[in-house]
């Protein structure tokens, strides 16, 4: 790379500076807002998986394997292009057309409707770790079904799945660079526009990895501060660690 | 002069003249492709009818073709029997450092030459002059500019059309609602499902939507031109010895005239005859030889 001319200080240049600023604001909304969606929507799908209802596990299954399976970009472009033209022409004209910010509206739906499957598959194997004789012992001393779920089911398979979890908060962060594809202004298209008007791709894709690295670090450690606060003494999950 | 020294000193003459021309040492692109024996061409898609996928599922258009010539001219000057082409496609984020590590030696396709990039990288002479203009649906009572006031309006990320329509719409105090489209088909297809108003781009880029849409009757380009966007083929920087082959290639093709057929192969599928302007621009570089 003899040729290129490397300027660094186009990081820290104006109005380049506010231009990744704001895009690393929409990243962290995009993955936030979406990550909100996944987690109710995965607890619903987890639980789903494995009530005794055999239609709900059917239903819950089928969700599972078409979010799962379908490429996220795809799902992105089915949500901002074609669902649109599928609803009666009044919606889908209020949703192309009226609806405040529709690109981010439909990147957190997309986002968050496909991590809710991997979240939901997760809590499932959490609740299926949990040996039957709990939910047994539950249902003897007078639980219903749901206070099994809410009482002893859910706050176990939580603490046990939050290494899982991490990995799947982390993801959204990253997948939310797809977001680019319907028009956010996020972290990887400020950064790519950047580079087009300047071509210093080099510099400002550096920038942008380190960022994406710094935001995986810090929800690492947020959430293990989050897994030691919650353990429960004599889980697997929740040895306390010496690091 | 004894008959002995004079031999000596025409020798002598002959090296001094002889071998610098000779052995003129090879450098940069020119260096690479005579020890590979093979030229990079980047290229675009989706860009019809510059550079893009033909229906053969190899690159073609009308700076692909110009790239050509200029490689069968960098084969000649380098007296090879054979110069391998290998074709890379390229999107907006690869083609700099592709064209910078030496996977690339030349990138083929719609790049606006303008003072910002080239103190990142070299452009060949002009091939093309176009600029910015309002694509919209015949319909939508856009005429101008002014008539994008509050108005949804889509324009590819990270483009010199993007930077000219954001600039005016602050000038002007338009109030646009920009949709940042990614690339052309999802800027078409935002302004065909009436996501959007207008799309704003190169006036040539947008015959070629027109062209290739379901319904070309019903869009139109309206307005005066927002900018102005020469179009060249990008080369690496500092390597004025291929620049010059590449120019030399490009000054032939205009002083022969054989430049109107190769415009014409590819611009009559967008009914964009040769302008004035571009016969200008075309004689003010066929540099005599």
């Amino acid at each position: 790379m003899q040729h290129y001319a490397w300027n660094w200080g186009i990081l820290v240049t104006q109005p380049y500076v506010f231009w990744i600023l704001s895009g690393l604001l929409w990243t962290m909304l995009v993955a936030l807002a979406g990550w909100v969606l996944a987690l109710a929507l995965g607890s619903i799908l987890g639980v789903a998986r494995t009530v005794p209802n055999r239609v709900v596990r059917a239903l819950a299954a089928a969700y599972v394997e078409y979010f799962r399976n379908v490429p996220l970009l795809v799902q992105i472009f089915l949500w901002y292009f074609v669902l649109p033209e599928l609803l009666p022409e009044g919606a889908g004209r209020w949703l192309k057309r009226d609806l405040p910010n529709a690109e981010f509206w439909t990147a957190v739906l997309s986002l968050g409707t496909y991590t809710a499957c991997r979240v939901g598959e997760t809590l499932r194997a959490g609740i299926e770790s949990i040996s039957r004789g709990q939910t047994s012992a539950g249902l003897s001393s007078g639980l219903t079904m749901a206070q099994v779920y809410g009482y002893i089911l859910l706050p176990v398979a939580y603490r046990v799945t939050v290494p899982a979890l991490t990995s799947e908060f982390i993801n959204i962060f990253k997948n939310s660079a797809l977001a680019l594809t319907i028009g956010v202004l996020e972290l990887t298209s400020r950064t790519r526009q950047i580079a087009e008007f300047t071509y210093n791709a080099i510099e400002l894709f550096t920038c942008a990895t380190v960022i994406y690295a710094l935001i995986s670090l810090v929800v690492t450690y947020a959430m293990r501060i989050a897994e030691s606060r919650a353990r429960l003494p004599g889980m697997i999950a929740s040895q306390p660690t010496d690091a | 002069m004894h008959p002995c020294l004079s031999a000596v000193g025409a020798a002598f003459l002959a090296t001094v003249i002889v071998v610098p021309a000779g052995a003129q040492e090879l450098y940069g692109t020119l260096k690479k492709i005579k020890e590979s024996g093979s030229i990079g061409i980047g290229h675009n898609s989706d860009s019809p009818p510059f550079s893009y996928i033909g229906k053969d599922g190899k690159p073609e258009g009308y700076t692909v073709d110009l790239c050509l010539k200029i490689a069968e001219g960098v084969k000649q000057e380098l007296k090879l029997d054979k110069l391998e082409i290998r074709y890379t496609q390229l999107i907006a984020t690869t083609r700099i450092p592709l064209l910078l590590n030496g996977t690339i030696d030349m990138v083929c396709g719609t790049t606006t030459n303008n003072l910002t990039r080239q103190k990142q990288v070299d452009f060949l002479s002009t091939i093309f002059i176009t600029g910015n203009r309002i694509l919209t649906r015949k319909d939508s009572g856009i005429k101008d500019l002014e008539d994008l006031q509050g108005r949804r309006v889509t324009v590819n990320q990270g483009t010199s059309n993007e930077k000219i329509i954001k600039d005016l719409d602050a000038k002007y105090n338009l109030g646009i609602r920009f949709l940042d489209t990614k690339d052309q088909p999802q800027g078409w297809i935002a302004l065909e499902t009436g996501r959007s108003d207008a799309h704003v781009t190169d006036e040539v880029v947008a015959l070629g939507l027109i062209a290739k849409s379901k319904e070309p009757d019903k869009y139109a380009t309206v307005g005066r031109l927002l900018s102005f966007d020469p179009y060249s083929i990008v080369v690496r920087r500092d390597d004025s010895a291929f620049r010059l082959v590449g120019n030399r290639v490009l000054a032939d093709l205009f002083r022969s005239g054989e430049i109107d057929t190769i415009y014409k192969k590819w611009m009559s599928t967008i009914n964009m005859p040769m302008t004035e302007q571009m016969k200008m621009v075309f004689q003010s570089q066929a540099f005599p030889e």
